[in-house]
């Protein structure tokens, strides 16, 4: 017997790009006719693969094209690749959220999807009625919240909290409480996006723990994206490398990792976000990102001893308080740092309407040599919000010229470490 | 092959009447909690809370009363124009509410619809439901008042056996606010000039129904037509069986009926069909 529990078969996802007008209306038509007359839909000939550094000369874009893969049972697959290779839109299709245009996906056994922790909680109700709230949402019933009631709110830790609005609750508590519901799901599937990136060191661990228990303890299937080479080294067996929405790699994760980290050295200077097969957000949209050093002068790569500005704009389409914020990884996919605008005014007020950007200085001498990638973010810190997060925007290299006047000094040998600060140094006679 | 053994298949289409009422059935608990979100949620953070619940009624009539009877002078039928106006607006805004909340469904909820999978139609079912309950708590405001009237200002009541149609009448106007809701929402999700023409031709729809005029005040050729607005029976009959004026009759209840079963089951056809692709154009 085959312990095959997912098969994907020839899945392929089509997304229109640009406005909805008159032409999508007419288009709209066209597809009507074939199908009347039994014909296969005529856009599916004029899209192109979706390769985003090239301008499109066609307006339906393949976001996904000709997946195949299967998933036993307890095994935990990593997907992997680059921004806009296809990975939200296979998770997407995967739990139900939007269908494929062609092909199947069999399964076997429920399944459960996590593409954010805490959907759907709402500030006004308090955490116990989230807690059933967003475990109704996940696809528990409430005698399965009822009986894992107590081991969710120890997880949490937050007893005390319970009967408070989650809007008075602190950052940290809130996603404490939205984890711990969703790590008491026992669906025989799971589907978890990069919800880990969110949250404390803690609380990473925490999750990585409770995943690693899940698919290992229990047996139960997980599929697992990820940016970070490292994790999905640790957790995941198998792996499947995707790149302008095809499969280029599937195998055993070591092999895959490798060949991605091969493939994705290109450095990125400039990003103009195509805001259709982005996932477009109500309220506001990134538009673009930039590196470029202290005099707005675009470029990839960076003499270690110089400030390094990044830029985004953003488009705000409702009136609402949300804050810029960064993320910086290795070349593995380790976090270097976060930070977040919080001294804006706009943790307070709201956005006016219409285009705005952010700029952000890194000081000279803190990172080391090295590759790294930089993704943006629109957030509200209370309750956590993120509106808008776009991971890897950027990629740039710092390097040292070896000029003597950064934290090497005159040494040019070996110098590891995440981060290189020049420090002061005091010396003086000890007693 | 063991085709046998999977439990579920993802493909482009779905069935046009695969309704998945299991799936549906298994979700129950998430209807209650949506519920319970939207009542608890709508006067959160004001200081009179609950309160609104009567003085937005109270206050329409009020001004009902002033602008179509005391200055346009339209005819109640002999009852006092306050209850008048107040079971028509009751009604009506039960009939509003839900129609605008289920017409709204993949806007208002597109947050949580991109993230994660639960049968779209539970949203629309949850405010309808929601509203439900708010519109219970406006009746009570609605039996005091009449109260008021017959106790001190001794107007005389004509309850009678049609009243114990009330419930049946909720229920097609709940399906009816419903259906249409879920037909609008499924229509709107691409193209939003719609919903423009929806957001203001509800508006225009009470003047059409029988809320601030009785049906008898109708030139009698136009009053066929009028009827044709399913909502129509249902408020002339609710007045017809508290004051005992007004028009009754089976066949445009039927109609309403008949009215609601086809919007039902082509919202629910149309509603499934679309909430698989709305993602992508939302």
């Amino acid at each position: 017997m085959n312990n095959v529990v997912i098969k994907v078969e020839d899945i392929s996802k089509l997304y229109r790009l640009g406005n909805v007008n008159v032409s999508t209306l007419k288009d709209d038509f066209e597809i009507f006719r074939h199908k009347l007359l039994g014909k296969e839909n005529p856009t599916f000939k004029l899209a192109e693969n979706n390769e985003r550094s090239q301008k499109s000369t066609s307006n339906y874009v393949w976001a996904l094209k000709d997946i195949n893969f299967e998933v036993e049972k307890g095994e935990v697959l990593g997907i992997i690749g680059k921004n806009g290779a296809g990975k939200s839109t296979l998770l997407k299709i995967l739990s139900k959220v939007t269908s494929p245009s062609t092909g199947s996906i069999k399964i076997k056994g429920r399944i459960a999807s996590l593409l954010e922790v805490g959907t759907g909680f709402h500030p006004e109700l308090t955490g116990k009625e989230n807690m059933y709230l967003n475990g109704h949402i996940l696809g528990m019933t409430k005698k399965e919240i009822d009986r894992k009631f107590d081991e969710i709110v120890d997880f949490a830790g937050i007893e005390r909290y319970l009967d408070t609005p989650v809007k008075r609750y602190s950052s940290g508590m809130y996603v404490r409480l939205a984890f711990a519901v969703a790590a008491h799901l026992e669906p025989e599937i799971l589907i978890v996006d990069e919800v880990l990136a969110v949250g404390d060191i803690e609380f990473q661990k925490k999750a990585i723990g409770k995943m690693q228990e899940v698919s290992k303890g229990d047996g139960r299937t997980v599929i697992f994206v990820s940016h970070s080479m490292d994790t999905i080294e640790r957790l995941c067996n198998k792996s499947i490398l995707l790149s302008n929405g095809t499969v280029s790699n599937y195998g055993l994760t070591k092999n895959v990792i490798s060949d991605y980290l091969k493939t994705n050295n290109s450095l990125i200077a400039k990003v103009v976000f195509g805001t259709d097969v982005q996932p477009k957000h109500p309220i506001t949209n990134i538009l673009e990102a930039y590196i470029h050093d202290e005099n707005y002068v675009i470029s990839e790569t960076f003499d270690i001893t110089k400030k390094i500005g990044i830029s985004f704009k953003y488009v705000v389409y409702q009136e609402e308080q949300f804050i810029g914020g960064i993320d910086f990884y290795d070349e593995r996919g380790n976090v270097v740092f976060n930070s977040h605008d919080v001294s804006s005014i706009y943790n307070y007020e709201k956005h006016s309407l219409g285009k705005q950007q952010y700029t952000v200085w890194i000081p000279e001498n803190l990172l080391a040599e090295g590759v790294y990638s930089v993704g943006v973010a629109l957030l509200k810190q209370v309750p956590v919000l993120i509106y808008q997060h776009i991971q890897n925007a950027i990629k740039f290299k710092v390097i040292d010229y070896l000029r003597g006047d950064s934290a090497r000094g005159r040494y040019n040998g070996g110098f590891p470490g995440i981060v290189r600060p020049l420090l002061n140094w005091d010396q003086k006679r000890s007693n | 092959m063991n085709e046998e053994k999977w439990t579920e298949e993802i493909t482009p289409k779905r069935g046009i009447f695969d309704f998945k009422l299991k799936e549906l059935w298994r979700y129950r608990d998430l209807v209650w909690m949506f519920v319970r979100r939207d009542i608890v949620s709508m006067y959160k953070q004001t200081v009179l809370g609950p309160l609104w619940f009567f003085i937005s009624p109270l206050m329409t009539v009020i001004m009902f009363t002033f602008v179509f009877n005391t200055i346009a002078g339209i005819k109640t039928d002999g009852i006092p124009a306050p209850i008048f106006y107040l079971t028509g607006t009751t009604l009506w805004n039960y009939f509003q509410q839900s129609f605008t909340s289920s017409s709204s469904t993949f806007v208002n909820n597109a947050g949580i619809f991109g993230k994660v999978y639960f049968p779209r139609l539970i949203s629309p079912i949850a405010s309808t439901i929601a509203n439900l309950i708010k519109f219970f708590i406006q009746i009570i405001v609605l039996i005091a008042l009449v109260l008021y009237y017959v106790f001190i200002e001794g107007y005389q009541l004509h309850l009678n056996l049609s009243l114990l149609l009330f419930p049946m009448l909720i229920v097609i106007m709940a399906g009816i606010a419903f259906g249409v809701g879920i037909i609008t929402a499924a229509l709107t999700t691409k193209y939003r000039d719609l919903q423009m023409f929806i957001g203001f031709g509800v508006s225009l729809l009470m003047y059409a129904t029988p809320v601030i005029y009785p049906i008898s005040q109708v030139p009698p050729k136009f009053q066929f037509y009028l009827m044709l607005n399913p909502i129509a029976p249902i408020i002339e009959t609710f007045r017809y069986s508290v004051f005992g004026i007004g028009s009754f009759s089976w066949l445009y209840l039927a109609y309403s009926a008949a009215f609601m079963i086809v919007v039902l089951f082509l919202g629910t056809v149309v509603f499934n069909q679309v909430e698989k692709k709305f993602m992508d154009t939302v």
